[in-house]
């Protein structure tokens, strides 16, 4: 069995609708059980206080954000390199899930930000970088309603995923590369100094492993509609031609 | 429900957000598959019937 046996649609489409089920229920209940273990079992910061909780909100979300257009990226490079649609409407598929768990990543920064910085926003390094994210999915979105041809559309998509991939790597690192700003280092690191406690930490992983499993069952499926979308549109151009 | 103390509104309104905007993506999802399939069945159906 090859990898690519998933470009056949019909392929994608039966293996894809065996698992949604278990996906949609894994990933319920892992954000579920993340979330109320979370918000309420775990104890107050001793500087932050209870806007601690926020944070099984704003790290998945942001993870997601970041994680979400790099797998455009490799999704786009497989059209651009072996043309296969699957893998370009699958990059069309997660955009839209990307802008949203980007402007989550965005609004509960702000939120968090404004108790504990004193501002909602400010031009930091890793906050700016999400916004030129945020904009970068936008652009990405409007390209592809743009164009008719979905070829030409999903050429010009992924060259702006490329170009769009610096951002992304920009928004997870870019704390380690300027030394400055609001917004404290990663809160999930191998070094114990840095890592968050383990009473934070353990519902953080079961919220991020919940946001994943999320992630994947909500670009199944919607890549398995983009594919009905595009057979809709082959099917009444080939009714017209035969008219 | 926990304490939160002064940060309650920050703390609620960040949940509040999130939760609306991730059901706002599931359903809206949901809701275009679903037309999409049923576009699809009623056209395939009259492909048949025209033969």
């Amino acid at each position: 069995m090859s990898i690519w046996e998933y470009a056949n649609p019909k392929k994608f489409l039966a293996t894809t609708e065996r698992v949604m089920p278990t996906l949609w229920i894994s990933s319920a209940a892992l954000i579920s059980v993340g979330l109320v273990w979370g918000f309420f079992f775990t104890p107050d910061d001793y500087r932050q206080g209870s806007t601690v909780k926020i944070i099984f909100l704003h790290v998945p979300s942001a993870l997601m954000a970041i994680n979400a257009w790099f797998m455009m990226l490799v999704t786009s490079l497989v059209w651009v390199i072996r043309r296969h649609h699957v893998s370009a409407l699958a990059a069309r598929a997660a955009a839209p899930v990307g802008v949203v768990m980007t402007l989550i990543a965005l609004v509960t920064g702000a939120i968090w930000g404004q108790p504990m910085w004193g501002t909602w926003w400010a031009w930091d390094p890793r906050l700016t970088s999400f916004l030129v994210l945020f904009l970068f999915y936008l652009g990405y979105i409007a390209l592809w309603e743009a164009i008719d041809n979905p070829d030409t559309a999903a050429d010009l998509t992924s060259i702006l995923c490329l170009v769009g991939s610096v951002f992304a790597v920009l928004s997870r690192y870019a704390v380690n590369f300027w030394n400055q700003g609001l917004h404290q280092g990663a809160s999930l690191s191998l070094d114990k100094e840095e890592n968050v406690a383990d009473v934070f930490s353990n519902p953080l992983y079961v919220c991020m492993a919940g946001f994943v499993l999320l992630f994947i069952a909500l670009v199944f499926y919607r890549t398995g509609t983009e594919i009905r979308a595009r057979r809709i549109k082959a099917l009444i151009a080939r009714e017209r031609l035969e008219a | 429900m926990p304490d939160l103390g002064k940060y309650a509104d920050a703390v609620l309104s960040a949940y509040a957000a999130s939760l609306v905007l991730l059901v706002a993506l599931v359903l809206v999802t949901l809701w275009r598959g679903r037309k999409v399939r049923r576009e699809m069945e009623n056209l395939q159906s009259r492909i048949k019937r025209n033969g």
